[in-house]
């Protein structure tokens, strides 16, 4: 194997990144702009701004059924990106790709058809108690229909999750494990390739909510042989208000349409109406073309990088932070240990994290502060939030400076 | 002192900042760790202002037909910009606060401080403060006529 450190050193100059990304070069209340807030949004490379400006301004048009030019290049354009994320993934045929509005939806998909037709009462859905509000809400929502029972894994005082108490709690009566892959308040990445496992054994289907491991980890559902997997395209560079669920044919086909519309039929008549095949199924209405189409290019920026190149610099940042932020006596880091993508959580000895926020904000670091739709991680840990700072493939070293500095300047006050 | 007259000063405290955000932000922070604290046995949901993205408390003491407000919240910056209302507001004649325009919010530049989230929290905890006064003067009336009858 390659050794990364190697790899990173002669393929990759941040300057160079920076350069394709135009909003990073601002100033925020008179001081460079530090964007550490990625694991909400990351920022957009020219490359997919320009594909959507190429899309308005050259063949913006409805896709599918049109006999048109413009209808055929804009078909042409959504369904490429359909092939780039089946590659992408490594699904095995581009009909298992669905478009959606993010994650939120995909997972809202997945309970409202998947859960609706198979949860019977007393079956059992598990999640984990580091769930963002999307992987929990749906859930609960299902189960309160179906008279299906909710049961959560545990989360360690580490920030993992209590694999033992996983292992008592699955059964026969399990029917679906839903599970973040990577945590957006911890970045704890979580064993999914065993829970799958273990679950697969119990005859339950897992799915998995990957919007922050898709942008940093090599992700194979094939290789997981994970039943769903959901994300979002503005996590990775790509545009918001798009992105995919992913999953196997067997079960995109056993479930019933999401929503009713054009597109997602095959025949209407009053009396009965036959639905189109997957994809198309789960795609009613006019999509959001122009986002997907610039998504193609959000996954290019990835591919061309390479996650591991990615990763590497990312793992730099996160450890130089970890580190920096750990010799300021009055810091508490949750999650502090090596299997994580670039996020750190932490908070300052009696300062309430909205304040630290506004304090850093004035020194141009964009952070995210509060509850990050985790609150019952937040009960867990008995807080009411944290400081997250998200990092990306562009953030240097020198804005990780800046932010244990200007920690340091708040936490001394 | 008169609602005009403290809002004038609050205006001159915030020019000595001149528009440096860090240095705004720790002063009103100090102007939080300043105000006297709450009674804890206040510090119940009834008291809590909805619309906050922080939690405030607000409760009410009537003295001498004059108004007096007691606030805290879990946030310093918060707390801080609550005790500027209760400066201007504390010890007035409801129909004073009532009839107040707050001119100074505007002046020492807080909306573009402060952002669009957290300035509906303070115009629910001004509403909310007005709301009061209204409620004592109502209420006030209503005595002053049974009384009379």
């Amino acid at each position: 194997m390659e050794d990364p450190v190697i790899q990173y050193s002669t393929r990759f100059d941040v300057r160079e990144i920076r350069s394709m990304f135009p909003l990073l070069d601002q100033e925020v209340n008179g001081y460079p702009l530090t964007y550490f807030d990625n694991a909400a949004t990351t920022q957009k490379p020219v490359s997919v701004i320009e594909s959507l400006h190429n899309y308005y301004t050259g063949y913006n048009s409805n896709i599918h059924r049109g006999i048109h030019a413009l209808a055929e290049k804009a078909t042409e354009a959504y369904e490429l990106t359909r092939l780039t994320i089946q590659e992408f993934i490594n699904a095995t045929e581009k009909e298992e790709i669905i478009f959606t509005r993010g994650t939120t939806e995909g997972i809202n998909l997945i309970a409202s058809t998947y859960g609706r037709k198979f949860l019977k009462q007393h079956d059992e859905v598990i999640i984990t108690g580091m769930e963002h509000h999307s992987n929990i809400v749906p859930w609960q929502m299902i189960c309160e229909e179906t008279g299906a029972v909710l049961k959560i894994v545990p989360v360690s005082v580490t920030g993992e999750l209590e694999m033992d108490e996983f292992e008592k709690m699955i059964s026969n009566n399990t029917k679906i494990v839903s599970v973040v892959f990577a945590s957006n308040t911890l970045g704890t990445i979580n064993p999914v390739k065993e829970i799958i496992k273990i679950a697969h054994d119990a005859g339950a289907v897992v799915v998995l909510d990957a919007a922050q491991a898709v942008p940093h980890l090599d992700v194979d559902v094939r290789d997981l042989n994970c039943d769903f997997l959901a994300f979002s395209g503005h996590k990775m560079y790509g545009p918001t208000g798009v992105g995919v669920l992913y999953g196997k044919r067997k079960h995109l086909e056993a479930m019933p349409p999401y929503q009713g519309g054009g597109e997602m039929i095959s025949e209407v008549t009053f009396e009965k109406t036959t639905y189109n095949d997957i994809p198309y199924k789960f795609e009613a209405g006019t999509p959001n073309i122009a986002d997907v189409v610039a998504l193609n290019e959000a996954v290019n920026f990835i591919s061309n990088l390479g996650k591991r190149t990615i990763r590497t610099h990312e793992a730099t940042l996160l450890a130089m932070a970890t580190e920096g932020l750990k010799e300021i006596d009055t810091i508490k880091i949750y999650a502090d240990h090596h299997h994580k993508v670039s996020v750190i959580s932490f908070n300052i000895e009696n300062m309430h994290p909205f304040d630290a926020g506004m304090l850093l904000d004035a020194k141009g670091i964009a952070v995210r502060t509060g509850h990050h739709c985790t609150q019952p991680l937040m009960a867990r840990y008995g807080i009411e939030g944290t400081i997250r700072a998200s990092f990306a493939v562009y953030n240097t070293l020198e804005e990780v400076d800046r932010l244990i500095k200007a920690v340091n300047r708040i936490a001394k006050r | 002192m008169a609602i005009n007259e403290i809002q004038e000063d609050i205006i001159n405290e915030f020019e000595v900042l001149q528009d440096d955000r860090e240095s705004t932000i720790f002063y009103i922070m100090e102007l939080g760790q300043k105000l006297p604290s709450m009674d804890e046995k206040n510090k119940i949901d009834l008291n809590l202002i909805k619309g906050c993205q922080s939690k405030v408390w607000l409760s009410t003491i009537i003295e001498d037909n004059k108004v007096f407000f007691q606030a805290d919240s879990n946030t310093e910056i918060t707390k801080g910009l609550i005790s500027l209302l209760i400066r201007v507001f504390s010890g007035q004649d409801a129909d004073d606060i009532m009839n107040s325009d707050l001119y100074f919010i505007e002046k020492i530049g807080m909306h573009q401080m402060i952002g669009s989230q957290r300035s509906n929290g303070f115009a629910s905890m001004i509403k909310q403060m007005k709301l009061f006064a209204l409620t004592y003067r109502e209420l006030n009336k209503h005595k002053k006529l049974n009384t009379q009858s």
